[in-house]
């Protein structure tokens, strides 16, 4: 991750993805030691007003597409 | 005036030394020898300068950047300043020892260039024998932490390799593996007419890329670049004239991109006697081409000019005379007649898919 200013990235060849609110707090939490059901868990505690099964689909199809950018791997 | 932007990535372009002479290099016709290459201090310095203007990304290249003995804290300053540094390299001055301290010093990205996936092919066109060492180095980078690239320049001689260029990056540790068509300006330019692949052949490898993005998503990216040529519409040069990226060559210019010193009446400030900011902010060279007012019909009225900017103004000069003028590959152009020209020759039924040609243009090393 990257932070200039107000702006923070996360950053990989040839790519830049601008993190801001929900992308920030689940890139923050893609450590190696979150389970996805964990960030799963602490978004919908942070974002409680929205439907929590949205909150679940959103995360899941960043972390499909951090996946697929290859940012990112499942432990098994 | 328009709105303006910061850069986002930097292309430090370290040396022209290169232990390869591949005829399709991005280097300028016109090398510039080691004497006359910037000083670690000054590097340093733009680093700095690129991270507070917003840079961010480094692009580590050349020539051969391990050719500079200073690569080790070029990485450091780099990464220092706040920057994700990525190394374009060939992998020829590279072992064991050199690549730690590479990763130690905070290289996050390396991109290894092929010239095929065959000895043969790929030192004929590289003019040497680097195609061993490159495997090797393959080895060695299963054996650390650090994204890897593989980078395969396609043209006529290797184009029906792609198959063996994917099974040579899925048995390493690439997570993403580019296959540039080759561009066609400098000594690609000079070469172009043994280099463009045929259309059956480009749309032969468009499907075989096609069907590998699909098969290896989520194990490595798979990304491609076109040979604008046969496109319809130009691609978005450099992400704009001066809108994304600033070039640094060896000796401090600053351009806009790799060939834009072809244009005549451009003057090129250079960064030891002015701040990356200002130059980004205010050299005319970085101005010509930013926004509208420059564009000629059809760009001008045209509904895609804010998607490709009208397309390359190198392009544009080497094919159309006049680098104002719209992409000569744009379908639209009044001058794509002279794109259509060069591949009516490369598509006569003589032309055969053959590799030696007496007649490369290599690159040569500049004198040290």
């Amino acid at each position: 991750m990257s932070e200039n200013k107000q702006q923070r990235a996360l950053l990989m060849p040839e790519r830049a993805l601008r993190l801001n609110g929900p992308s920030l707090e689940i890139v923050q939490r893609c450590d190696g030691k979150h389970t996805v059901q964990q960030i799963i868990s602490e978004l919908q505690q942070i974002y409680s007003k929205a439907e929590p099964k949205k909150v679940e689909t959103d995360i899941l199809g960043y972390l499909t597409l951090l996946h697929e950018q290859r940012a990112l791997d499942f432990d098994s | 005036m328009t709105t303006m932007a910061n850069p986002l990535a930097l292309i430090a372009e370290l040396t022209h030394r290169c232990p390869l002479h591949c005829v399709y290099c991005s280097n300028p016709l016109e090398l510039q020898n080691r004497a006359n290459e910037l000083t670690t201090a000054t590097w340093t310095r733009i680093f700095q300068e690129a991270a507070q203007a917003g840079v961010l990304q480094a692009d580590l290249t050349g020539g051969e950047p391990l050719a500079r003995t200073d690569i080790i804290e070029l990485v450091r300053a780099a990464r220092t300043a706040g920057l994700y540094v990525n190394l374009i390299t060939s992998g020829m001055p590279l072992d064991e020892a050199r690549l730690a301290k590479l990763i130690d010093a905070g290289l996050d990205h390396l991109q290894l260039s092929f010239q095929g996936a065959r000895e043969e092919t790929a030192n004929e066109i590289s003019g040497t024998k680097a195609h061993a060492q490159k495997l090797r180095v393959l080895e060695l980078l299963r054996q650390v932490r650090v994204a890897v690239t593989l980078n395969f320049v396609i043209h006529r001689a290797n184009i029906g390799q792609i198959d063996e260029m994917l099974a040579l990056a899925e048995s390493s540790s690439a997570t993403r593996v580019e296959f540039a068509n080759v561009q066609y300006y400098g000594w690609a330019f000079a070469n172009r007419e043994r280099l463009l692949p045929t259309r059956p052949q480009l749309d032969r490898s468009i499907e075989t890329l096609k069907s590998a993005q699909e098969r290896l998503r989520g194990k490595i990216r798979v990304e491609y670049v076109a040979p604008d040529y046969y496109a319809k519409y130009p691609k978005p040069c450099m992400g704009g004239w001066g809108r994304k990226l600033m070039l640094i060559t060896p000796t401090g210019d600053a351009l806009p991109c790799h060939a834009a010193q072809i244009i005549p009446g451009l003057h090129f400030e250079n960064i030891k006697d002015r701040s990356l900011r200002e130059i980004w902010q205010n050299s005319a060279a970085f101005q010509k081409f930013r926004g509208e007012a420059w564009m000629q019909e059809p760009c001008k009225s045209c509904d895609r000019r804010e998607q490709d900017f009208g397309g390359c103004r190198c392009q544009a000069l080497l094919l159309a005379g006049d680098a104002s003028a719209t992409d000569p590959v744009c379908s639209l152009a009044p001058t794509r007649g002279k794109a259509d020209a060069i591949l009516a020759a490369v598509n006569k039924p003589s032309v055969v898919e053959t590799l030696t040609s007496p007649d490369w243009l290599y690159r040569p090393n500049p004198s040290s």
